[in-house]
């Protein structure tokens, strides 16, 4: 094992853990404003990169185009899903929430299961082939591109909390309910535009991972435990912690990958995911409650 | 009459019923029946953590693995019968129940964070399995399936019949554990917990220590549903009985049932295998067989209960038949 080798691996694990976390930031944003944890994330992931196969198949849109449309109905569909179903369950008991959407999630992927069936889809587009070289180290044309999409839209919903005026009054909400209620601020309308905001964050993740990996509808289930983990390392509800959590388990995988059995990959990620809740529970960049 | 009056002869006449049934019905019956009561069972079983002590758990697969492989692994490697295995199970599950429950409580893990940790355990040990060959790995570990003519209980092989008999034993044992269990001091010290922690601490109740009680109960519980389960089935994979999904099905019932009563599990058990058998014979009729069918019908069952019924539907049922005070 060449530290060549160690090096190539380690950058495409890191643009991959970009990649994750973008589809944890939108869990993070959820979770920082609304409180409630979305337990169908990977679900929604997942839908987002069939959609992205059948534009491609349909219509010959490459993901990195279908972005747009898939990120405009995932807002949408969020909105939708937060103001019918979840507004009516913010003063219920955590347990009833979770309860909630882990139906949500199970409808999912499971319709997604009777529409699909249990076969892998991906979309093939000429440059998933290209790479550059830099010295010794070939870095994917695909995942370069993929990470820096995750890069540009994380970007974007950075500036669209520091700087518009929407964006600080879902934060005001964020920090004090009853205050931004007070001050007349539209809570249900801003949580729902909240969750519509992290769904076409996800939206734009699942697109850009259709790039990278084939979808099957059993992913659902397991990116929404990696969407957990990233942000409960890095720390729920925080926003930089969310992109650190991804970048983390991203290399941590990739290198458990190559350095032990691919299939157990997971596993560190899951005993990473319970050191932190014990012995850090607020995440790396969280602050504490 | 009184309501607990009332509820003593419905219960009477649901184990004559129950008892009687596999003299009356077929084997399609009777290996729904024994399906029905061990989602019962299991659901029992968790009902202590969250229906009781309000500890929410989503990894439950874990101890219905840990105790299916520990007896089936003893029976497999050794030759050594359930009856001994059973106990090697309680143990491994109260063990792992134990360690989760010490660390989750002791460094002040709750609510959504519990469920997660919980979530991951059994990840964890899924995956694990999956690279233990001496086990199986991911191809599973197979016990012999014997000639099932007569009942064989010390080695729990035998007919439907007596699985279905071991079965009904069980739920009932349970049933009579969850009512003692609600009447006694811990039960209302947890259910003090689950309505309020910080309250119950005040007035000097030792949460943590009923919070490992509630745990230890239901890991133990949940085991002999996967010795049950091993004997029964014959066959064991890590992805099956460990994944999430199977934690997800153990805890269907109680909540559509009602969370925290004696009949909500056995309620929800019932409606929900019979409603998604039904579906599963309605599809094969219709001749289509598209996978995943059940699930979403899961999925809007749990939906519609938590959207309009939150305390599941038995208790508006208890109330119709009169066995609430008013």
């Amino acid at each position: 094992m060449t530290p060549d080798l160690i090096a190539n691996v380690v950058i495409a694990g890191l643009l991959t853990g970009l990649v994750y976390g973008l589809m944890a930031l939108g869990l993070s944003v959820i979770f920082g404003v609304v409180r409630v944890v979305n337990f169908a994330h990977g679900e929604m992931m997942t839908i987002a990169m069939y959609a992205a196969v059948l534009l491609f198949g349909a219509l010959g849109l490459d993901p990195l185009l279908a972005v747009v449309p898939v990120a405009v109905a995932f807002f949408g569909l969020g909105y939708a899903l937060q103001s019918t179903l979840i507004n009516p369950f913010i003063t219920r008991p955590e347990h009833s929430q979770f309860m909630l959407l882990v139906a949500v999630a199970l409808i999912m992927v499971n319709a997604l299961l009777m529409t699909f069936g249990p076969d892998a889809r991906s979309v093939q587009v000429d440059y998933q082939l290209e790479s550059y070289a830099i010295g010794p180290i070939l870095i994917d044309k695909a995942r370069l591109l993929a990470a820096g999409m995750a890069v540009a839209t994380s970007a974007a919903l950075f500036a669209f909390f520091r700087l518009t005026l929407v964006g600080k009054a879902i934060r005001a909400c964020a920090d004090n309910h009853l205050g931004a209620q007070v001050v007349g601020l539209n809570v249900k309308r801003l949580y729902a535009l909240t969750f519509g905001v992290g769904s076409a964050c996800v939206a734009v993740a699942g697109c850009m991972m259709i790039l990278l990996v084939d979808v099957t509808p059993v992913l659902g289930p397991a990116y929404t435990l990696l969407a957990f983990v990233i942000v409960i390392v890095g720390g729920l509800g925080s926003m930089p912690g969310a992109l650190l959590g991804g970048v983390l388990i991203g290399v941590s995988e990739a290198l458990a990958g190559l350095l032990i059995v691919p299939s157990a990959k997971s596993m560190f990620s899951f005993a990473l995911l319970i050191l932190v809740l014990l012995f850090r529970p607020q995440g790396l960049l969280g602050k504490r409650t | 009459m009184s309501p607990e009056r009332r509820a003593a002869i419905l219960l009477a006449l649901l184990v004559v019923v129950l008892v009687a049934l596999p003299w009356v019905a077929g084997s399609y019956v009777l290996s729904v029946a024994t399906l029905i009561l061990f989602f019962a069972f299991t659901g029992q079983a968790w009902n202590v953590m969250m229906g009781f002590a309000g500890q929410l758990s989503l990894g439950h697969s874990l101890y219905v693995g840990l105790g299916a492989y520990a007896a089936a692994g003893l029976f497999f490697h050794y030759g050594i019968g359930p009856w001994a295995g059973i106990w090697l199970a309680i143990a491994v599950c109260v063990a792992a129940g134990a360690v989760i429950g010490f660390l989750a409580f002791r460094f002040g893990i709750s609510g959504v964070y519990f469920a997660l940790l919980t979530i991951a355990f059994a990840e964890f040990t899924r995956i694990g399995f999956d690279h233990l060959q001496w086990l199986g790995g991911p191809g599973g570990l197979f016990i012999k399936v014997e000639q099932r003519e007569s009942w064989d209980l010390l080695n729990l092989r035998g007919t439907p019949r007596m699985f279905y008999y071991v079965m009904l034993a069980l739920t009932a044992a349970a049933f009579a554990l969850c009512a003692w269990l609600l009447r006694s001091r811990a039960g209302y010290y947890w259910q003090a917990i689950r309505e309020n922690e910080e309250a119950a601490q005040a007035l000097g109740i030792n949460t943590f220590r009923w919070k490992m009680l509630a745990v230890v109960i239901s890991a133990a519980m949940t085991a002999l549903s996967g010795v049950f389960f091993a004997f029964y089935y014959n066959n064991l994979f890590p992805e099956q009985i460990f994944h999430i999904s199977r934690s997800i099905e153990i805890i269907l019932g109680p909540i559509i049932g009602g969370l925290g009563t004696l009949f909500g599990p056995i309620l929800g058990a019932a409606v929900l295998t019979i409603l998604a058998d039904g579906i599963t014979e309605l599809m094969a009729l219709a001749g289509l067989e598209i996978p995943g069918v059940k699930q979403v019908f899961y999925g809007l069952c749990l939906l519609g209960v938590v959207m309009f019924l939150p305390h599941g539907i038995w208790p508006p049922i208890a109330r119709r038949l009169g066995l609430t005070r008013r």
